[in-house]
């Protein structure tokens, strides 16, 4: 089953969006706009199988999503997007990712309490004996400046795709 | 048959003699002849594994990286309970208290250790600061790199923590920190090169036990941790992975 936001655990005004996802289906979700700061001197580290669900995330991963440990694992990466992002990037992960090629960019994510946390994120396909076997991604607290920026270019292709989630 | 083992020389100093007791110690233990030798840095060891010299390394995740990619070497076992971390340090008078006060064209003092700088370079990145708008200062030591800051011809210092926190009282009064990675999962590693394959085993076998008997917890208590727990060759390549993404 796939873990679902409930308006009960989100924390201030909230809007609604409902996403419709790679796979055809849809899902509801709240945002707040209250920022999670990046902590400190931490990576927050992931590693999925093949079809991009979670097989294992670090305690900095936990801590930022705001699910449960148990809640994350065997649930799409997914489970971290925000209505900010704009498709074409999450494409552009996977053709990358589809060439075993390394990913890089600034991501900005959903929390369970409807906040959110940007990240400079880096994805990798995890290659054993010339096999993809899953994929891991490493973010790291991005540049104030970097956000800025990328905030107007993210709002610009989230206009070209017609304004929808 | 003569196996050569070598300490990566990111190790304090004051733990040469502990490393020979080991040494002394892995002899025995697995009944074969293994010579030390250690370098003074870190191109003085590339060299020797250039030249195929050694077959037993204790070393930090980027040389790892080479080894078992490049080399075929096989890990054996991690030290437990500490990771590899780096901190980010500026004279204690100085006007900066974060690193995002940090501007471009600041002077770094460094070591040759690429593990500790590469996960500096990344702690510099929320300032903007890259290998392209900073001035770096080579030095041969972390005491030579903290001289630096007090001497003020540095304006921050990349540390190996378990270094920094070796430094003196007096030396670090002198010193601010600014950030201290909490990385957890980048840690030092005990690896063999194919040619020692028939020992891996009773190698892997012995570290894990050491600590079991009071004789074996002292030497590695005097290496500085507490026991050695076993390294597969997945978590060795998941850590290789990890500093993929950092590079
Ligand atoms: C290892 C890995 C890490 C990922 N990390 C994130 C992430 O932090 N945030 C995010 O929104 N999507 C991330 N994705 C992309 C998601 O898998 C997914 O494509 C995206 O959230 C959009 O959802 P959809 O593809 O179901 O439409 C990651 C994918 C992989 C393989």
């Amino acid at each position: 089953m796939m873990n679902v936001m409930k308006k009960e655990d989100v924390v201030g005004d909230y809007k609604e969006y409902t996403l419709s996802l790679y796979d055809g289906s849809e899902k509801t979700v709240y945002v707040t706009d209250i920022e999670k700061p990046f902590p400190e001197g931490k990576l927050i580290v992931s590693r999925t199988d093949t079809q991009g669900i979670i097989t294992h995330c670090n305690e900095a991963f936990v801590f930022m999503s705001g699910w449960k440990e148990e809640e994350l694992i065997g649930q799409p990466q997914n489970i971290l997007r925000h209505p900010d992002i704009p498709k074409a990037v999450f494409k552009d992960i996977w053709d990358t990712l589809g060439a075993n090629k390394k990913w890089s960019g600034y991501l900005k994510n959903l929390r369970k309490d409807g906040s959110y946390y940007w990240v400079n994120a880096t994805v990798i396909p995890n290659v054993r004996n010339g096999e993809v076997v899953g994929y891991a991604s490493v973010r790291r607290k991005p540049a104030a400046n970097q956000i800025k920026k990328i905030e107007v270019e993210y709002a610009k292709m989230r206009e070209q795709e017609g304004g929808a989630s | 048959m003569k196996y050569n083992f070598t300490v990566s020389p990111d190790f304090p100093p004051e733990r040469i003699a502990s490393w020979y007791i080991f040494n002394t110690w892995l002899q025995k233990k697995l009944d074969i002849a293994v010579h030390l030798e250690l370098h003074n840095n870190f191109k003085e060891l590339q060299a020797s594994i250039d030249n195929d010299a050694v077959d037993i390394i204790y070393t930090n995740p980027f040389e790892a990286a080479g080894l078992v990619r490049d080399k075929g070497f096989m890990p054996v076992a991690t030290p437990q309970g500490i990771s590899d971390e780096a901190v980010i340090v500026v004279a204690a008078d100085s006007d900066v208290d974060k690193v995002e006060d940090l501007k471009p064209g600041v002077k770094v003092a460094l070591t040759d250790d690429q593990d500790v700088n590469m996960i500096s370079m990344m702690m510099l990145e929320p300032a903007e600061l890259n290998k392209d708008n900073i001035e770096l200062s080579n030095q041969d030591n972390y005491v030579l790199v903290a001289k630096q800051l007090m001497n003020k011809k540095a304006d921050v210092g990349f540390f190996y923590k378990a270094a920094y926190d070796e430094l003196s009282g007096m030396i670090k009064s002198q010193l601010k920190p600014l950030v201290t990675s909490e990385i957890s999962v980048i840690k030092h590693m005990f690896l063999v090169s194919p040619r020692f394959k028939e020992h891996h085993a009773a190698l892997q076998e012995a570290l894990v036990t050491m600590s079991d008997d009071d004789k074996g917890k002292q030497i590695v208590t005097d290496l500085g941790f507490e026991a050695w727990d076993k390294q597969t060759q997945e978590e060795t390549e998941f850590m290789i992975d990890l500093m993929d993404t950092l590079k």
